[in-house]
């Protein structure tokens, strides 16, 4: 297997008695596009905000490039390369579409009180480039059009796409993608694959949850599955079909639920 | 007629001060979505700070240090500043109604201790010793106000296009996203905490501004000067003006202004004698049915925050909401 972007060791983390994520230990492969399945209330948004410092872990460690991470600040993390959406999107719901995505490259000279008094040139290029990045991100998931407007009054759908339309505007190495397909239609969603191996081939490395295992089968390669906290399965997605214990774990509790 | 002249000039030097203040408070609310309560405090922090520092000494009250104008201005404004960022490092983790009642807890503490401290602030008498600048120049009548008009609107204009050019920065950009969705900000890799402090300081030092400017112009500061009064005042300008939107804080801190002193006048001329005892508090009822009614049919105020401030994209601007 590749070498390892990102890797966790006994990772846990509880709400209560709940032990939502039970003792992780995984890999994710550089280079990959790693599918991560499992139930509903599997713990698999849970390890998202461990990964991205949005919750600190009880226990356990979060290594990446084979540095210790845990606990560190989300901010940091994204400046340190890791990008991520949410399951429900986020979106700054009072500035435009546009606006949302311009945000999100750090380091911006006019992002301080005195940067756009003292430095205006450097800013003013700056905000042209980041401007044109913007569109071209935005034209790519298809936002384009609504570039001006309030990004609270976009669809559902369109907020999960402007979430991704965020993340991108970062250029990180590794993105985590919490269900980036739910409520997107089939063909969108398709566009949207397409541009997640293109970016693949570049170098970006990808977590994606998803539920839809049709997806996940047939883009997503390694596969991980966790139930009731715990990983109960690593290895590629042929190998995930043949597994009993999966069909079990994870068929099983979607039929309940 | 120069009596109507010299009110008119009376009214628009204390409207714009207070339009100031207003502009200060919308960079905290409007802009980032932080609740200052205690408003008055800033403000009277660059009151007192002004009055002292560019003051004659004093034997009843810290000071004068009889600064050049300009400077005790700037310590005045300094002192607001500095005040908030104590302020702000023990309470910005609070989120809005705590942040709210922990800075109106600060006013009152302010209050309690300009009025306390004699030999800092001169107790309930006030400060005193100040002169106002060039006086002796312009002497003290019409031609003095007209002056200080000119230098309080040049301020006015000053912090307006300061904040406008802010606002469309990628600065403001950062503050509006802070002010809708924290920890999404956060995931971008930005840090919300420096990001609120600098704001909160930034707006508290136009308020210390403001007040240095309105103690200047009354030579003179009290604790009845920061009372929370002032603090209700300047929230309804900002409400009722258009929280968000610079043009609408001025725009409001002159209606607000304009329909207090309105009343004022009013009841002082056609209410009941035994009434005209319960002017102020007439005065709270008006103005405080004027905010609820704007909470209830124009929540956003006369002037709606704009949507797109910082860049636009290709797309016309059509109608639209925020
Ligand atoms: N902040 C929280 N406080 C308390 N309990 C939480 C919190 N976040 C998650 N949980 C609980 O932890 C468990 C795992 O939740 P999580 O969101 O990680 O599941 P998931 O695998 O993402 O599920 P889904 O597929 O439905 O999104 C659930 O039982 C959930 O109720
Ligand atoms: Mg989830």
């Amino acid at each position: 297997m590749a070498e390892a972007i990102l890797s966790t060791h006994a990772l846990s983390r509880s709400f209560g008695p709940l032990k939502a994520v039970d003792a992780v230990s995984l890999n994710i492969p550089r280079g990959s596009i790693t599918g991560l399945i499992g139930p509903n209330g599997a713990g698999k948004s849970t390890l998202f905000n461990l990964l991205t410092g949005a919750l600190k872990p009880d226990a356990g460690t979060v290594l990446l490039d084979g540095r210790d991470i845990t606990g560190d600040a989300p901010n940091a993390l994204f400046a340190q390369g890791i990008g991520r959406t949410f399951q429900i999107p986020r979106p700054f719901a009072r500035m435009s579409v546009l606006e949302n995505a311009m945000l999100a490259p750090t380091g911006q000279t006019g992002e301080t009180v005195v940067g756009p008094f003292l430095f205006r040139s450097r800013m003013r290029d700056q905000e042209r480039r980041i401007r044109q990045k913007a569109l071209d991100v935005l034209e790519f998931v298809t936002l384009a059009p609504l570039a001006d407007h309030p990004a609270g009054k976009i669809s559902g759908g369109q907020m999960k796409l402007l979430e991704l339309a965020r993340v991108l505007m970062g250029d990180p190495a590794l993105i985590l993608l919490d269900e980036p397909a739910a409520g997107v239609n089939p063909k969108l969603t398709e566009t949207l694959i397409g541009r997640i191996e293109e970016l693949n081939r570049q170098g970006t490395t990808f977590v994606i949850i998803e539920h839809d295992m049709d997806f996940v089968m047939r883009h997503c390669e390694p596969v991980i599955a966790m139930a009731q906290g715990s990983v109960v399965f690593q290895g590629t997605a042929d190998e995930a079909m043949a597994n009993p214990v999966l069909l079990d774990a994870y068929l099983g509790a979607t039929a309940n639920a | 007629m120069i009596g109507v002249v010299s009110y008119l000039v009376f009214f628009a030097t204390t409207a714009s001060i207070l339009a100031i203040a207003v502009l200060g408070l919308n960079l905290q609310w409007g802009n980032t979505g932080l609740f200052n309560g205690g408003v008055v405090a800033f403000f009277g922090a660059g009151a007192y700070g002004t009055l002292i520092l560019g003051g004659m000494p004093q034997g009843a009250h810290l000071g004068g240090f009889a600064l050049f104008y300009p400077l005790a201005l700037l310590g005045g404004m300094a002192l607001a500043g500095l005040m908030a960022w104590i302020v702000g490092l023990l309470t910005l983790r609070l989120r809005h109604d705590y942040l709210a009642i922990a800075t109106f807890g600060v006013a009152v503490a302010f209050e309690n201790l300009v009025r306390n401290a004699e030999w800092l602030a001169g107790g309930a008498k006030g400060v005193r010793g100040f002169e106002r600048p060039l006086r002796a120049m312009l002497g003290d009548g019409f031609l003095y106000n007209l002056c200080f008009l000119a230098v309080v609107l040049l301020a006015l204009v000053a912090t307006y296009l300061f904040l406008e050019r802010l606002v469309a920065s990628p600065f403001g950009r950062l503050l509006r996203a802070i002010r809708e969705d924290e920890e999404a900000a956060q995931s971008l890799g930005k840090s919300p905490a420096g990001v609120r402090l600098t704001a909160f300081v930034t707006g508290s030092v136009i308020l210390g501004l403001s007040g240095g400017l309105y103690g200047t112009f009354y030579a003179f500061v009290s604790p009845q000067d920061v009372l929370p009064t002032l603090t209700f005042q300047i929230w309804a300008m900002l409400i009722v003006g258009g929280s968000g939107n610079n043009r609408g804080a001025v725009f409001g801190a002159f209606l607000i202004w304009g329909a207090w002193t309105a009343s004022g006048w009013a009841l002082s001329r056609f209410a009941p004698v035994e009434a005209q005892l319960y002017t102020g508090s007439v005065q709270f009822v008006l103005i405080g049915a004027v905010i609820v009614g704007m909470l209830l049919w124009r929540p956003r105020g006369l002037l709606p925050e704009r949507l797109v401030v910082s860049q636009r994209g290709k797309t016309p601007l059509a109608k639209q909401g925020v």
